[in-house]
């Protein structure tokens, strides 16, 4: 292992706060980019199944229209 | 002697066919970050001049290199469109640029946290930084001209038509380091010779440069799912597809 300590690790021999900026920033953008993508999906789903329960509803609506 | 190819032109096939290797991107992208990350961070050694600033390198390369990959293979996709009429590949390039965007976008960032200790600067209108900066400029104006037009059919063929446009960017952000006196140092692993870098420090890299190649893969695979979703969503295989979820998941 190149460290010896915990502490030796977050230090990163001087330079902690430039390579911890930079894998936090990264890894923030790649999280975003992720949890993006994930509800992207997810509306879209959602707005197909809203559509398809609307459509039922006109259908359903339409027979009651019959019957009367 | 292709024709094996022609049903994947089929959005749903295609679909299916992304779903199913979704999964191994996933698998492949976790575990070599895993690796890549321990190893590069906690058992590589320091550089001999750099100290530990220079671990910034193993998400910094393979940023810069996927963000490359990620618009050659848009390029490729964007011209298939053009050429042969193929929505399926506009819908390549729709999903692939806000990926090579973000890659972009660390690149240039890791880049800056790494210069302000070695180099004085968080920037310098430097050639490759430069030239770099114009590629998350070409980008981010695919995916702006994309979404400018709610007819997707044509958005999509705007979209290729910038795409190879900007291919001209490319070789000019390779050989940057090669034409200009620049800055930023030369090639170290991309190059016809032995690599210029001890194998305990090689090693993590080449892992990380497959593990942004395998998430630039699953997340492509999940936006081109997600595009194909989007322009079907009036067709039944979709419909059917939520009432399948609805089933699956029990809530409606």
């Amino acid at each position: 292992m190149a460290f010896n300590s915990l502490a030796d690790f977050f230090a990163m021999g001087g330079y902690g706060f430039y390579v911890w900026l930079a894998y936090g920033i990264s890894f923030l953008g790649l999280l975003v980019l992720i949890i993006n993508t994930l509800i992207k999906r997810k509306k879209i789903l959602k707005a197909v199944n809203q559509r398809i329960a609307r459509e039922e509803r006109i259908k359903k609506a339409k027979n009651r229209e019959g019957m009367l | 002697m292709w024709k094996w190819l022609h049903p994947y032109a089929k959005p749903e096939r295609s679909y299916q066919l992304a779903g199913k290797l979704l999964p191994w991107f996933v698998v492949l992208t976790i575990v070599t970050f895993v690796i890549g990350l321990l190893w590069g961070l906690l058992f590589a050694p320091a550089d001999y001049q750099q100290g530990d600033s220079f671990r910034i390198i193993y998400i910094h390369v393979p940023a810069a290199m996927m963000a490359m990959g990620a618009y050659a293979s848009m390029a490729i996709a964007a011209f298939v469109a053009l050429v042969w009429q193929i929505r399926l590949a506009e819908m390549t390039v729709a999903a692939t640029a806000p990926v090579g965007a973000v890659f972009t976008f660390i690149a240039l960032f890791t880049g800056a946290a790494w210069g302000k200790p070695m180099w004085g600067a968080w920037w310098v209108w430097d050639a490759r930084l430069t030239s770099e900066l114009i590629l998350l400029f070409v980008y981010l104006g695919i995916i702006a001209l994309y979404n400018a037009f709610s007819d997707k059919i044509l958005a999509g063929r705007a979209a290729s038509i910038l795409t190879l446009v900007g291919v001209i960017n490319l070789p000019v952000i390779h050989y940057s380091v090669v034409w200009w006196n620049t800055l930023h140092q030369g090639a170290t692993i991309s190059k016809f010779d032995k690599p210029s870098m001890a194998v305990e420090m090689l090693w993590p890299l080449l892992i990380m440069i497959v593990a942004f190649a395998a998430l630039l893969g699953a997340l492509t695979l999940m936006r081109f799912r997600n595009e194909i979703l989007t322009r079907e969503s009036h067709r039944p295989w979709v419909r059917q597809l939520v009432l399948n979820n609805i089933k699956m998941t029990g809530k409606n």
